[in-house]
């Protein structure tokens, strides 16, 4: 289970990219694509494989001025649903 | 009609040479030759023009396409360009060396081909004394590699029953993902479909397995499976529908918006070597022949699942009918939907023996 103190990096073969044709992003993956919502963006540009999840939360709560338990469940969500696909592993 | 959406992926098909002999193979019944085969440049500017484009993934794919010599500069090209790059190979050809090169190159996924769990019945299916073997120690590799795996089987009357074994294989070999694939019933599988196609007692047993180990493997390793349309009561969104987003180059440089496409009689198949591949996406009389709904008869036309199956698959209803227009007949609905029923009534007791995929003359199905 993805806490606040997991520290997670792309597994090998995935990665975040900006599509120029279609101006959206993806999450590149072994023969598929999922298609990422701005919010999911803004998350995953903060995951480097050294902050842990909690560091990432500070972070998205500074920039959106949101409640920290509102962001946490959401982004907490949305990690383990990653990594359940195998697009984010932790260390 | 308005501009259509920008393809997702390309399938680059480099090369038909393969030294595997598969019987249900995707790649038409008759093979293009190596003197046929697009050059390195040419595959070069067909990648950057697929980038450009919106291509996001390219499935570099054959035949065996490591008998290229210049795989990993086409690799290297394609991480260039920004493309996701997927090698789907037999693995007989892989060694420590050609795999350090790819994934210098920037290859970003391996699928490897089998034929079954145990090696004597794979290497029969093959067709190559040995095949099961060489896999064995290419899954080795690129695990040790790093590089993530796919592992795929596709499925018949003579190895469903093995789908465990398979899944314990791939768990095995650490493979990130499987693909347990029913046979598709044209080209080279419809030749051999009394040798392949399952009963429906085989059929559901698979799919009990499939859903049992989904649920025990969930987060470890994925699992693609895709059902035999013959025992579905609706056709299959074939290609996410013609021409919508799905590009297929041969090795000749003929495109495609399927593997089977080059089956449509009276309408000129386009390639690069004559037009770019955007002007071929967009205006090629063949890729707009069935893209979106105004072509279909009915009882397509008035379907209310007419934008989820798109129509089903177009080399089927050609390959069974003779017109690629009529309703695909795997449709429990299709008014030559009797074809399904009496092909699976008269599977023969006993499966013939396969009709390789080789070079050279095909007798008429």
């Amino acid at each position: 289970m993805i806490s606040e103190n997991s520290i997670l990096r792309f597994a090998r073969g995935t990665r975040l990219q900006h599509d120029r044709v279609r101006d959206v992003w993806f999450i590149q993956a072994p023969e598929r694509a999922f298609h990422a919502d701005p919010i999911a963006v803004e998350v995953l540009q903060l995951i480097d494989g050294t902050r842990n999840v909690g560091d990432i939360l500070d972070l998205l709560c500074q920039k959106f001025s949101a409640p920290r338990e509102i962001i946490a469940r959401d982004v907490l969500i949305l990690l383990q649903d990653l990594a359940t696909k195998q697009v984010l592993q932790a260390k | 009609m308005s501009a259509p959406p920008p393809p997702m992926s390309l399938l680059a098909e480099l090369t038909h040479r393969c030294p595997l002999q598969c019987p249900y193979c995707s790649n038409p019944l008759q093979l293009e030759p190596r003197t046929q085969e697009l050059g390195t440049q040419d595959w070069k500017r067909v990648l950057s023009e697929a980038a450009a484009m919106g291509v996001l993934q390219v499935h570099f794919s054959g035949g065996e396409p490591m008998a290229r010599p210049d795989l990993p500069e086409l690799v290297a090209h394609a991480a260039k360009a920004g493309l996701y790059s997927n090698l789907i190979i037999s693995g007989v050809l892989l060694n420590t060396k050609n795999l350090q090169e790819l994934a210098d190159a920037g290859l970003d996924h391996i699928q490897l081909s089998f034929q079954d769990a145990e090696a004597e019945n794979a290497d029969h299916i093959a067709h190559m004394i040995g095949a099961h073997a060489k896999k064995l120690e290419a899954a080795q590799l690129i695990k040790a590699e790093g590089l993530p795996l796919t592992l795929n089987f596709v499925i018949h009357r003579q190895n469903c029953e093995r789908v465990p074994a398979m899944l314990a294989l791939a768990e095995q070999l650490g493979a990130r993902r499987v693909e347990i694939a029913h046979t598709q019933y044209y080209g080279w599988g419809l030749l051999n479909r009394s040798a392949l196609l399952p009963s429906r007692a085989q059929v559901e047993e698979t799919e009990k397995v499939v859903a049992e180990a989904r649920a025990r493997l969930s987060g470890r390793m994925s699992i693609d499976f895709v059902t035999p349309d013959y025992y579905a009561d609706r056709p299959k969104p074939c290609m996410g529908g013609w021409g919508q987003r799905f590009l297929n180059v041969s090795p000749a440089g003929k495109v495609l918006p399927c593997h089977a496409a080059e089956s449509i009689p009276g309408v000129q198949i386009p390639s690069v070597t004559e037009e770019s591949l955007a002007h071929i996406w967009e205006n090629a009389p063949l890729f707009r022949l069935f893209r979106g709904t105004d072509w279909m008869p009915e009882p397509c036309q008035s379907c209310a699942f007419k934008e989820d199956d798109w129509g089903g698959c177009r080399c089927q209803a050609l390959a069974l009918t003779g017109d690629a227009t009529e309703t695909d007949p795997v449709c429990h609905r299709a008014p030559e939907h009797d074809l399904i029923t009496q092909a699976i009534t008269e599977r023969p007791e006993t499966p013939p023996p396969f009709h390789y995929r080789r070079y050279g003359k095909i007798k008429a199905y």
